[in-house]
């Protein structure tokens, strides 16, 4: 089927006597009318062109205020104390946490695309994988703030890390957060690798492309020689190949073991077996909504219709509905669990996130999250890039919402009814996030001006030329 | 230093000297009249000895020096007094740093005595203790007792003598007082309860070499109903004393035995050890509570009657005759009559004489007096009816009768009743001084104002609720130049040479006391039998007249705060941060209404703003006043009744206290201290914050989602049946208590627990200010309660269960559960929570960073983080204060109960060092040692035969949430409750 996709249209039309319905055309992964060199010259030029265009420095404006914002979030945060947020005695994970988990969602789509559907010869990937591997790094980083900055005492978070040191001391390998520790590290280091190599045959490109002399030093320092020849191209397709086996469980484990931190807990609301699925599922379906939040502006802004197509907005419409359908399911499970077990705590939990303080947080998610992708069953709307940004927002707050209610609702009311409290995020929990934001866009809007954000070479392989050239090899 | 330009202390002096009267100096530079010379000498570390060596110094002046240096860096903390102090317990032969010696001495709160064992490490008085001998102590401590450690190293303490607002001397004051005295006539003396011997002995000389001055008493939470009680039943101001573990029955017209007034300590403890329901125990006595706002006795009580103030006297009278309409009150009467002698009916000091004169009619009647009731002379030097001794000086001094009026302290401007204005009588006298703790309302109109020594600067004495009489022994010098009463007095008399100590001493020596009784009574903490005898006064019958008809409309009930008493500890921190009792309120007063009043009234803030811990202010009117207070809804509460607290609202006290609260004192008018009627309420459309620590928990299934098993509860007919009725669970399965870890192996340690009996809990709150003490716990200031951040270790959780009306209240300490199966310990990431070999939970302070997982992962939500500093650091009078065994804690790390490990420690060394185990009472925690009711015990659960073994084998014993499979060592004895059979609930 993919194969069969990956067949120019033009080629197929002037051939064909029936006029065939449009409806039963199927939608290219790259419009025709592309050659080697158009490719190249469409990419390459957004980042090598001279003239920067004003949309990219109100863009990349904006996110340094945002960025100001988390710097003065930070300095207060660090002179002063964690008690700048809203965190209490029932509540003691709030925003930082919520926050932590809703970007290290957002940062699964990256190594998803990248590596389970490279492996899965899923070929529609190459138009948007560059895209979303830059997003997952971003994301990532901007996740790994809040557990380095969440911490009573910033200073010391060195001591999570298994460091020979005089005290003879260990960190505690039974804790959750220790597994977060590496797990996340892991993440982060595999997926820059991931990315930074699928990178060097492009940088190469822009080396030789770049007239300027800054401009070839640093892209050439980055190609790290690359020359194109058949050796490197050997070589690369081994490394990333590996780089993707290497990947593939990671994006299973990492918000497995995220979602460890509450299913290892005693908390009801917390401590349930079906975590790790409900947590990948969310996580895919967190990082499928953040890409499409971002490449559909993208796409049109940098007028590049032709390379990502409605065939990737509508895949990636119809991953974003199957893990919703299974993160609702998770909410419809839990629910189940609560009556079915007969334990007044796990009752009490539910009961609690339906009718409790918080009710209007809960309900919001089951729209957001379990209403709002069915839109996506409908075809008119799985190609329609404005539904498709509604559903992604409806999935991006969604997830915020379901973190929200997984954390400080399970928190606020748990055992002992007389140490029950109400958690509210302050002013400085806000300036956290939307400083985190600023940080994620301010690196986006960097790759987007200094990077190609489609990956040239891939592209140029579903060329028919490239495919014709590959046939023969065989 | 130049020689030309030295200057010393000589010089300063004369300088000083050469000043008159309203002359001010800016500074110390334009002191001196000389700024470098000075600034140079104050740079010196020694300014006299500075002197010295610029003249050239030799070998011999040189090792002086240098000797002395070196033994005072040691010694910059210590100040003890030069008297002869007896140290109790232990008695090293010199005084070993880090080995804390304990002193017995006396705090005196309402004028009587109770008696304290002071923990003071290398000079400084750091933890107070209850004394086992006093027997207004008998070993235990309430809130104001443990916090009053706080109050002595308070830096808002007033520090100087003040004239007119000045800094002035104690011989400036001695002089201005010297030209009044000339007019005997025209002075009068303002003091508070007195009970103690040489005081009143000083003041007896005083009327005796003064003729003509006039001695008045007024305190606000006084006594005098019971004393005007005491002459309508007896004649004559005669003092009660009770003997409540004589009693079967009691029955509490709205007194709150337990929880205020002289001996509550005793007496809860007397109460309580009736109710102690173990193995083999056939019998439990029964308490009858008839009260308005829930107190710690109403809410300990077998049957509690929430009635309107109004409605007590009528109550009283039924009881009396046995004849009511109302079967509960003919139930109780019939259950008096069947422990005639062994019963006791108690009045409230609130409520008025004739229900007391009742009260005494019924014991009489009863035979009770001489058994379960003692009659004895007042311990009080004079006993007056205070309200009607301060009408006359109020009086008085309108009459401009008052030429020269001396209060020994006391806060009258503030807390005197509002129809006397006092402010503006006060004015009218020409010389006005007063001797305070701190420079408060009182003091800005003053002509003179003297600070007060805290009673652990001065020597004294004082009674106990029985007459027994208290040395009290001062554990530092004055930290602040303050003065002590005596020294006020013997100003007055001309006594000047008379220090505290030769006043107390000299009148005991009078008495018959040598060198070798003065030290035992020293030692001891007491004058062994001074106790007064029976009386032997019998009780007239029962008052015939008295208004009896229950008022209609809403009522008022007005009462002192339950943890800043009449305001006086206003700007002492822990008690300010004190949940109260009941309400659970901090930093705050509220208007105390029922739920049905609430909605009636149109007042009710709803739940959903209690559970951001906010209410609505509302406006009660009274006799024209008007007055905002925020509305605070408490089941339990009689309907139609408004409770204030009094005591809140200082302007002038310290930073603590200033502006916190609303002063209810502008509603209490002398006719009506304590009951007023005709009050309307309307709300207000405006919210108010307050710092609750709990909302209105209820135990109700629909509102938890179902039966928690937290409290468990039987009566004593069920426990009597089934001893294990009140904590049998069905929903506990037989692998419930399997781990994935493997047990810790104690046979060879000790394995420390703990066990909470709720059933003679009162929720008092001694054992929460006793471990604030114990273990340097900050305060976090209203701002942060409100964000539920408040640091105690050791909270008391309430619970309501039925119906809101009248609801059983449950009290249910809550320290750190010390679990074999931590949830804690093992999300930690750096292991600074961990398990040690004696069981406990360790919190490795350095090792924390703060991620907070603990607490979250904590079920009984014990654990406490340090969200800011929160600890101070800066000022420097609170460094004594702390316990020195305790770390403070820093900023960004997580603390909790560690149950006093620094006290198991102590013991554990103790121990090793005679080769033995710790022994069954060496050691305990500072909630435990605190607690009125002995209801915490704690010690080694592998000692066969320590007392918290044995409780945990009582079938009453249940661990909190211990379905968890927590194990925690903490457990609790259910509440076991008497109830009436007779009496439907």
């Amino acid at each position: 089927m993919a194969q069969k996709d990956l067949t120019p249209v033009h080629e197929i039309r002037p051939t064909t006597e029936l006029k065939i319905p449009e409806r039963f055309i199927p939608v290219p992964t790259l419009e025709p009318g592309h050659s080697f060199a158009s490719v190249t010259d469409h990419i390459s030029t957004i980042v090598l062109r001279k003239k920067t265009p004003i949309g990219w420095f109100v863009g990349f404006g904006f996110s340094c205020i945002l960025m100001g914002i988390l710097g003065v979030t930070i300095f207060r945060l660090i002179f002063v104390g964690v008690g700048i947020w809203g965190i209490n005695h029932p509540v003691g994970w709030g925003f930082d946490i919520i926050n932590f988990v809703w970007w290290i969602g957002i940062g699964h789509a990256g190594t998803l695309i990248s590596a389970i559907l490279l492996l899965l010869r899923q070929e529609w990937r190459t138009s948007i994988n560059r895209f979303a591997e830059a997003m997952t790094l971003f994301a990532v980083a901007a996740a790994g703030l809040y557990p380095a900055l969440h911490t009573g005492r910033p200073w010391y978070d060195y001591w999570l890390f298994p460091y020979p040191n005089t005290m003879s001391l260990w960190p505690q390998f039974r804790s959750p957060l220790m597994w977060d520790v590496f797990a996340v590290s892991t993440y982060a280091t595999v997926s820059a690798l991931f990315w930074y190599v699928g990178l060097i045959p492009d940088l190469a490109t822009l080396r030789d492309r770049a007239t300027n002399h800054a401009a070839k030093m640093i892209y050439g320092m980055g190609a790290l020689g690359w020359r194109g020849s058949a050796k490197h191209w050997h070589r690369y397709e081994h490394a990333y190949l590996l780089l993707a086996g290497l990947s593939t469980p990671l994006v299973l484990s990492v918000h497995t073991i995220v979602s460890f931190d509450f299913a290892v807990g005693v908390i009801p609301g917390w401590h349930a077996t079906f975590f790790p699925p409900y947590f990948v599922a969310g996580a895919v379906f967190a990082g499928f909504a953040m890409v499409l939040t971002l490449a559909i502006p993208a796409r049109k802004f940098f007028h590049l219709e032709d390379f990502i197509t409605m065939k990737h907005l509508e895949n990636m419409g119809k991953v974003m509905m199957a893990t919703g359908l299974i993160v609702f399911y998770s909410y419809v499970i839990e629910a189940f669990f609560a009556y079915y077990s007969g334990n007044v705590y796990e009752r009490y939990m539910w009961l609690n996130r339906a009718t409790g303080p918080y009710r209007h947080m809960y309900y919001a998610l089951i729209v957001c999250n379990g209403l709002a992708p069915n839109l996506m069953w409908f075809k008119r709307f799985r190609t329609s890039p404005a539904m498709l940004l509604v559903t992604a927002m409806f999935a991006n707050v969604g997830m915020w919402l379901e973190r929200f209610v997984i954390i400080p609702t399970s928190l606020h009311r748990d055992f002992l009814p007389s140490s029950w409290g109400m958690y509210h995020g302050t002013i400085w929990d806000w300036g956290m996030y939307i400083g985190s934001m600023g940080l994620f866009l301010f690196l986006l809007f960097l790759f987007l001006r200094f990077l190609p954000m489609i990956s040239i070479f891939e592209i140029r392989t579903m060329l028919p030329e490239a495919q014709a050239a590959h046939g023969e090899e065989h | 230093m130049s020689e030309s330009k030295t200057i010393d202390f000589k010089e300063f002096r004369k300088r000083v000297g050469d000043l008159r009267g309203r002359e001010y100096w800016r500074s110390l530079e334009e002191l001196s009249r000389d700024p470098e010379s000075f600034d140079e000498f104050f740079h010196e570390e020694f300014p006299q000895q500075a002197v010295a060596l610029d003249k050239g110094v030799d070998r011999r002046d040189f090792m002086k020096l240098m000797g002395a240096s070196v033994a005072m860096a040691g010694l910059a903390a210590c100040q003890q007094p030069a008297q002869s102090l007896v140290p109790y317990v232990r008695q090293p032969e010199n005084m070993i740093p880090g080995q804390p010696i304990f002193f017995a001495s006396a705090m005196i709160l309402g004028g009587y005595a109770s008696g304290v064992l002071v923990e003071s490490h290398t000079g400084r008085p750091t933890k107070i203790e209850g004394n086992p001998d006093h027997p207004s102590s008998l070993g235990a401590t309430n809130a104001f007792m443990q916090a009053s450690i706080l109050g002595l190293y308070d830096p808002d303490r007033s520090q100087v003598v003040r004239h007119m607002g000045d800094v002035a001397t104690w011989s400036d004051f001695i002089a201005a007082l010297q030209p009044v005295l000339k007019n005997p006539g025209g002075i009068r003396l303002l003091t508070q309860t007195i009970t103690s011997p040489s005081t009143g002995d000083q003041i007896q000389k005083l009327m005796a070499a003064l003729p003509g001055l006039k001695w008045h008493q007024w305190e606000a939470v006084n006594r005098d109903n019971v004393r005007e009680g005491a002459r309508l039943a007896f004649g004559s101001y005669v003092h009660p004393v009770y003997h409540f573990d004589k009693a079967n029955v009691v029955v509490s017209l709205g007194s709150d035995f337990m929880g205020s007034g002289p001996g509550h300590l005793r007496y809860a403890r007397d109460f309580m050890n009736r109710r102690r329901v173990r193995k083999g125990v056939t019998s439990m006595n029964r308490l009858y509570a008839f009260e308005s706002m829930p107190t710690s006795t109403g809410t300990s009580a077998d049957h509690r009657f929430p009635v309107k103030p109004s409605e007590m006297e009528a109550i009283a009278r039924e009881l009396s005759s046995g004849n009511s309409s109302r079967p509960h009150i003919a139930a109780i009467a019939r259950d008096l009559k069947a422990n005639a002698g062994a019963s006791i009916v108690i009045a409230g000091d609130e409520q008025p004489p004739a229900v007391h004169a009742l009260a005494h009619a019924i014991n009489q009647a009863l035979g009770n007096h001489g058994t379960t009731i003692t009659i004895t002379q007042s311990p009080e030097v004079t006993p007056v009816n205070q309200l009607e001794s301060l009408r006359e000086l109020v009086t008085d001094m309108n009459a401009g009768k008052v030429q020269a009026l001396i209060i020994i302290g006391g806060n009258p401007v503030f807390d005197t009743p509002a129809d006397f204005k006092f402010v503006d009588a006060f004015q009218k006298v020409p010389f006005r001084a007063h001797l305070s703790h701190y420079y408060d309302e009182t003091s800005e109109l003053v002509h003179w104002h003297i600070p007060e020594t805290h009673f652990l600067e001065a020597w004294g004495d004082g009674r106990a609720h029985d007459g027994t009489v208290s040395i009290q022994q001062p554990l530092i010098a004055p930290l602040y130049n303050g003065r002590h009463v005596s020294e006020v007095i013997g100003a007055m008399i001309g006594g000047l040479d008379q220090s505290p100590y030769d006043v107390v001493k000299s009148y005991w020596f009078s008495k018959g006391f040598n060198d070798l009784t003065w030290r035992k009574a020293l030692h001891d903490g007491l004058i062994a039998n001074s106790a007064l005898p029976a009386a032997g006064a019998a009780a007239a019958a029962a008052p015939a007249t008295g208004n009896s008809q229950p008022a209609t409309g809403l009522e008022l009930e007005i009462k002192p705060d339950p943890t800043i008493y009449d305001g006086r500890f206003a700007n002492n921190g822990w008690l300010q941060e004190l949940p109260k009792p009941q309400t659970k309120i901090t930093w705050d007063n509220a208007l105390i209404v029922s739920p049905k009043t609430a909605a009636e009234q149109h007042i009710d803030p709803g739940d959903d703003l209690v559970n951001e811990r906010t209410s609505r202010l509302a406006e009660v009117t009274y006799r024209g006043r008007k007055m905002r207070l925020p509305v605070w809804v408490v089941p339990g509460q009689p309907d139609g009744v408004l409770t204030i607290f009094f005591g809140y609202g200082r302007k002038r006290a310290g930073k603590i206290a200033d502006g916190v609260g609303f002063n209810t004192y502008e509603l209490r008018d002398s006719d009506a201290l304590h009951h007023a009627t005709g009050v309307q309420v309307s709300g207000l459309d405006e919210t108010y914050r307050i710092a609750c620590t709990q909302e209105h928990q209820s135990l109700n299934v629909a509102e938890t989602g179902g039966d928690r098993g937290i409290i468990r509860s039987a009566t004593f007919a069920e426990y009597q049946k089934d001893p294990g009725i009140a904590v049998k669970r069905e929903d506990v399965g037989e692998h419930d208590n399997e781990s994935m870890w493997p047990s810790y192996d104690y046979s060879k340690q000790n394995a420390w627990g703990m066990v909470i009996d709720t059933t003679v809990c009162t929720g008092c709150n001694g054992c929460v200010i006793a471990c604030q003490s114990e273990n340097n716990i900050s305060i976090v200031g209203k701002v942060e309660v409100l964000k539920e951040r408040e640091m105690h270790w050791l909270r008391i959780d309430r619970y309501y269960r039925g119906s809101v009306e009248n609801p059983e209240v449950y009290n249910q300490p809550v320290p750190c559960m010390q679990c074999e199966n931590a949830p804690c310990e093992p999300v930690c990431p750096v292991g600074a929570t961990s398990h040690s070999s004696e069981g406990l939970n360790d919190m490795t302070y350095n090792r924390c960073v703060g991620t907070r997982y603990c607490s979250n992962n904590c079920p009984y939500k014990v654990r406490r983080f340090n969200f800011f500093h929160y600890a101070d650091y800066d000022t420097p009078a609170l460094k004594p204060m702390r316990n020195p065994d305790v770390t403070v804690r820093t900023r960004g790390v997580m603390e909790k109960c560690t149950y006093c490990v620094q006290r198991v420690n102590e013991a554990r060394i103790h121990a090793e060092k005679e080769n033995r185990l710790v022994r069954d009472g060496e050691v305990t925690t500072a909630c435990a040692q605190a607690c009125p009711t002995e209801a915490i015990v704690f010690g080694n659960i592998n000692d066969p035969t320590s007392r918290v073994h044995q409780l945990k084998l009582e079938p009453t014993n249940y661990g909190l949430l211990e379905e968890l499979n927590t194990r925690p060592r903490t457990t609790y004895l259910a509440t076991v409750r008497n109830p009436n059979p007779e009496i439907k609930a």
